[in-house]
């Protein structure tokens, strides 16, 4: 979220698409409640589904899953030809007026520079064009025909109301009232809030979906806005923390990036991340990356890590392709895998395909599962009859099930969606020998360093030199972790100005990351979270729920990434002159001398307006970007392709169906859908009662929800002789399920391009193991391929057909 | 709450011996009966520890109420759970996921011990902490002195290993997850993910 839970109060309209809080984040919807209730604002909801989300509505549209960039690119194109935009924001505070290279070009689906071979693009075309002073030459009248915005114009000129329709299925009278709604916000006082959660990331164009209403919130000025913002509902408790320690394959902690092969030394790394500003006068804040990386290093490997070795460079596995879940299970089922280590995670149901997951499974030499439950991944070899139809004596592979603490059981931080990070504390023994997760890999690690200290082996420099020096090394305190996180002095650190001040004493736990040095003086984990326990103590345990300014930010309320400001880009939300576009909600402001307010000023405190500096001061523009470079993979533009498995062509370019640039492995194409066999499209979802695959272990939420279902539209039941409560099967071209249908006035047939199409919803909680009774798994029906930037798989939109199989028996 | 200031704990007592007396009262018992036949509540006893809901992101305070005194031989046992009311987010509700938390600690298919499954067996086999240890950092020290990759194809120093992977959790801590990170990433591991995506 670039903004807070609570913030969702102080808005004048709510768009929930791409998500469903009132059932997935159902406490946190209560907000949208409770703005609906005091301030009458208005709930817009569009999804595949009526859900529980849309009950609360005032406005529902149902489009066919995998169109939202149609849906969203029309309603650029209205506020655009419209005028509703906020013009002063949009000519200051985003690169509207900023001039695109000559070369660069959209036609027929295609960005310039496409490469069909590679399914990749070349992206040099898709950029600004510098002035001879090494600065982006700008149009702030925005006329240029080459600036972005005349170019997002004519991109999005094709995206009619009549062209919303025939794509996504929404009728044009009511695509238009969300338009109209939507424009409203445009006015410098009013603001909308866009809630969005896996109902759009799980997409084969994911990112761009989000991109698409990233652009109307600048369009609109409504980022950086108290009650606005591109707020990311975030599926997991702390998936926000895990992603910003770095744990995928290409990340260091705080969002640096692993090298590349083709980067040998530390200066060559850094030559790409000098991020030298774009515009005159910008923070271009980034420019710091180095002292992130040092002090990371120095986190890592402590005095091993110097100048002289290029602070531990080579310690540092050097990337060739990023190695996420997909192509893990890739090369699994390749057989080029030896071992693979599940903490708290149960990919056999969480990724697509079953079969190929089992497969691959099977061909491993060993796996460790670490997790307070049984789950099915650990159990894969296991025979449940129809629902894992396996023969152990033919599996292989060898299996350790480690018992790890819940919640309950260990002190520690969580980030939420909010960037919030809150500590928790210990309230009973853990069962049994179940151990805390930081104990187990630190037993692996002693373990493992002792063989390597005794025999040698490969490589073993980073890690028998790692920095582990808790007071227990076979059981650090989370207290110590969370220290090293935040980060300390490791040597008395001088005002580099004048060298006879003290700024830091050695050993002092630093208080914000502006005190990170390159010259090793320093260490942080995590750069980002350096505030989050200082000399003042554990900031993130903190309970004072005061609210100065009443807009909920409560900044004494645990600890809040970036230096505990609750809403980013908050001097967005002032004129250029530093004074709040809405008085009645000031954040932020430029008191004469210095940036002030509620929350914490996403500036630098003593710059003047008059200077001129953006407030986006991450990147080298200062401005937030309409058009994006080449920063992502499959365009600078969000344009609308069709799912993998689509029941239509691409009624905007019907040679290029969906993301031309999505990676698609050999074998995984060739078990795509066809329309002729598969005619109805599904998606899968959460319930209200169930949280992914742990719930089903929960006795009260098994009760709730028992067993496996599969939603029907009235129509298509009809059409198949279905009765709500009859078994039925729904099949893929990958597998197949059998479930009870409800059938359901919540999903109507709706008219795609001419043809009725029918939606079948999928929700996705049963496996074989837990307190529910047995179910198949949607996973067993999901195409496997994902986003072309992120590689989320596209869980959202495929291709099935459905089968009535018995009368109800209840 | 005005000029008196009472504690959370305080105001639960004053409010749980009036409501006891009340409800008694309206039945038919006379307050002075009542008095002497309400038992303290269960919940008086305990002992009340901070904690967030496991479970989505909206991180909903929650209050863990545990018996037990914390000596040598007292294994605490937490017997309810609800949603903190000082919590700004959530402000003491929970969802039916949340309000059922305390199922899902005593969920009756929580693992207890370390087990290990031999290849081709039809069942687990318990073992001890120092068995799964040993056997898994042999198992990895043996894949990685064989497939550790030092220099690419090109003589370029990538010294990765990708013939094991690692998938880290979603619902750790983020101590849980500095841990493992710089034990995975120091072993030059690539194959390296999280639950972002699904």
């Amino acid at each position: 979220m670039t903004n807070l839970w609570a913030d969702i109060k102080n808005t004048d309209l709510v768009i929930i698409m791409g998500g469903n809080a009132a059932e997935a984040h159902p406490c946190g919807f209560k907000w949208v409640t409770e703005a609906k209730h005091y301030r009458k604002v208005k709930l817009i909801v569009v999804d595949p589904r009526f859900t529980r989300s849309a009950a609360m509505s005032d406005l529902f549209v149902q489009i066919r899953p995998g169109t939202d960039i149609a849906f969203l690119g029309g309603v650029i194109k209205y506020l655009v030809e419209n005028d509703k935009i906020q013009k002063e924001y949009v000519a200051n505070y985003t690169n509207a007026s900023y001039i695109i290279r000559g070369d660069f070009k959209f036609e027929d689906g295609l960005f310039s520079g496409y490469d069909e071979a590679k399914r990749d693009y070349d992206r040099a075309t898709w950029d600004y064009e510098l002035g001879d002073d090494g600065f982006v030459k700008s149009d702030p009248t925005l006329q240029d025909p080459r600036c972005v915005y005349q170019l997002m114009k004519t991109h999005y000129a094709r995206y009619t109301p009549e062209m919303v329709e025939r794509i996504t299925g929404a009728p044009k009278d009511k695509f238009l009232e969300v338009c109209k709604l939507i424009a409203e916000t445009s006015a410098v006082d009013k603001v909308m809030t866009s809630m969005y959660a896996l109902g759009w990331t799980q997409h084969s164009k994911g990112s761009q979906n989000i991109r698409t209403m990233a652009m109307i919130q600048l369009l609109l000025g409504n980022i950086g806005v108290s009650g606005g913002g591109m707020n990311a509902l975030r599926g997991h408790s702390n998936i926000q923390g895990l992603t910003d320690i770095g744990l995928m394959s290409d990340l260091i902690p705080g969002y640096l990036t692993l090298a590349r092969d083709r980067e040998p030394d530390y200066a060559t790394y850094m030559k790409t991340r000098g991020f030298k500003p774009l515009r005159p006068g910008q923070t271009s804040y980034w420019q710091n990356y180095d002292k992130f990386y040092v002090s990371f290093a120095k986190a890592m490997w402590g005095d091993a890590a110097t100048k002289e070795n290029d602070w531990a460079y080579d310690w540092l596995p050097k990337l060739d392709v990023a190695y996420d879940v997909l192509r893990a299970f890739e090369l699994m089922h390749q057989g080029k895998m030896t071992g693979y280590f599940c903490q708290g995670f149960n990919p056999l149901l969480s990724f697509p395909n079953r079969r190929k997951l089992q497969t691959a499974l099977e061909k491993l030499k060993f796996l460790v599962v670490m997790d307070p439950l049984a789950t099915e991944t650990s159990e894969y070899w296991q025979n449940y009859g129809e629902h894992n139809d396996v023969d152990p004596a033919k599996i292989q592979t060898e299996v350790f099930r480690l018992p790890t603490t819940v919640f309950a059981e260990e002190n520690g931080s969580l980030v939420n969606s909010g960037r919030w990070l809150q500590w928790h504390f210990k309230g009973a023994e853990p069962p049994g020998e179940a151990l805390p997760d930081i104990d187990i890999m630190a037993r692996l690690f002693i373990r493992l360093r002792d063989l390597y200290r005794k025999e040698g082996g490969a490589f073993p420099d980073p890690f028998v030199n790692l920095t582990w020096n808790y007071e227990d090394p076979l059981s650090p305190k989370p207290e110590e972790l969370a220290r090293e996180l935040n980060g300390k002095a490791l040597a008395d650190v001088v005002d580099p100005k004048d060298p006879t001040k003290m700024i830091l004493r050695k050993g002092t736990q630093l208080s914000g990351f502006g005190e990170l040095r390159n010259d090793g003086t320093t260490m942080s984990g995590c750069w980002l979270y350096t505030g989050s326990w200082t000399e003042a103590g554990n900031q993130m345990a903190r309970r004072d729920n005061s609210d100065p300014g009443g807009l909920g930010l409560t900044p004494k309320w645990a600890w809040s990434w970036p230096a505990n400001r609750r809403i980013m880009y908050n001097r967005a939300s002032c004129d250029v002159n530093g004074k709040p576009f809405n008085p009645a909600k000031k954040q932020v402001w430029w008191d004469g001398e210095r940036w002030t307010g509620y929350d914490v000023p996403d500036f630098v405190v003593t710059s003047k307006p008059e200077a001129g500096a953006g407030p986006f001061i991450m990147n080298p523009e200062g401005s937030a970007r309409l058009f994006t470079r080449g920063l992502l993979r499959d365009g600078p533009f969000p344009e609308h392709y069709e799912p993998f498995e689509a029941p239509v062509a691409n009624a905007l370019h019907p040679k290029v169906g969906p993301n031309p640039v999505a990676r698609v492995f050999k074998g995984d194409l060739e078990v795509f859908g066809k329309p002729q066999d598969f005619p109805h499209v599904a998606t899968t979802y959460r319930l209200t009662e169930h949280f992914h695959f742990w719930t089903k272990h929960v006795q009260i939420n098994a009760v709730l929800q028992p067993q496996e279902f599969v939603e029907i539209g009235e129509e298509l039941a009809k059409e198949k002789g279905i009765s709500g409560g009859d078994m039925v099967e729904v099949r893929s071209n990958r597998g197949r399920i059998k479930a009870v249908a409800v059938v359901t006035k919540r999903i109507k047939a709706l008219t795609i391009d001419g043809k009725k199409i029918h939606t079948v919803g999928v929700p996705l909680h049963w496996g074989f193991t837990g307190a529910t009774r047995k179910g198949f798994g949607a996973n067993r029906l999901t195409p496997y391929v994902g986003d072309a930037n992120t590689d989320t798989p596209e869980f959202k939109a495929f291709l099935v057909d459905v089968k009535k199989l018995g009368q109800a028996t209840v | 709450m005005g000029a008196v200031t009472v504690s959370r704990r305080g105001l639960f007592k004053l409010t749980g011996a009036a409501v006891g007396a009340s409800t008694l009262t309206a039945l038919g018992f006379s307050p002075a009966a009542a008095q002497a036949a309400v038992r303290a509540f269960k919940l008086e006893r305990t002992t009340e520890t901070r904690n967030t809901c496991p479970y989505c992101s909206v991180g909903c305070g929650v209050i863990m109420y545990s018996m037990g005194d914390g000596a040598k031989n007292v294994k605490g046992k937490i017997i309810h759970i609800e949603g903190d009311p000082d919590h700004p987010t959530n402000r003491g509700t929970l969802c039916p996921k949340g309000a059922a938390l305390i199922d899902f600690i005593n969920s009756k298919t929580r693992l207890l011990y370390p087990q290990h499954r031999a290849p081709g067996a039809k069942e687990w086999t318990r073992i001890t902490w120092d068995q799964a240890i040993d056997k898994i950092a042999r198992l990895m020290k043996d894949d990685r002195d064989k497939n550790f990759i030092a220099k690419n194809a090109d003589g370029q120093t990538v010294n990765r290993w990708i013939s094991t992977g690692f998938l880290a959790a979603s619902a750790t801590s983020n101590e849980t997850a500095w841990a493992t990170y710089k034990v995975v990433r120091s072993l030059g591991m690539v194959v390296f993910d999280n639950q972002a995506r699904v």
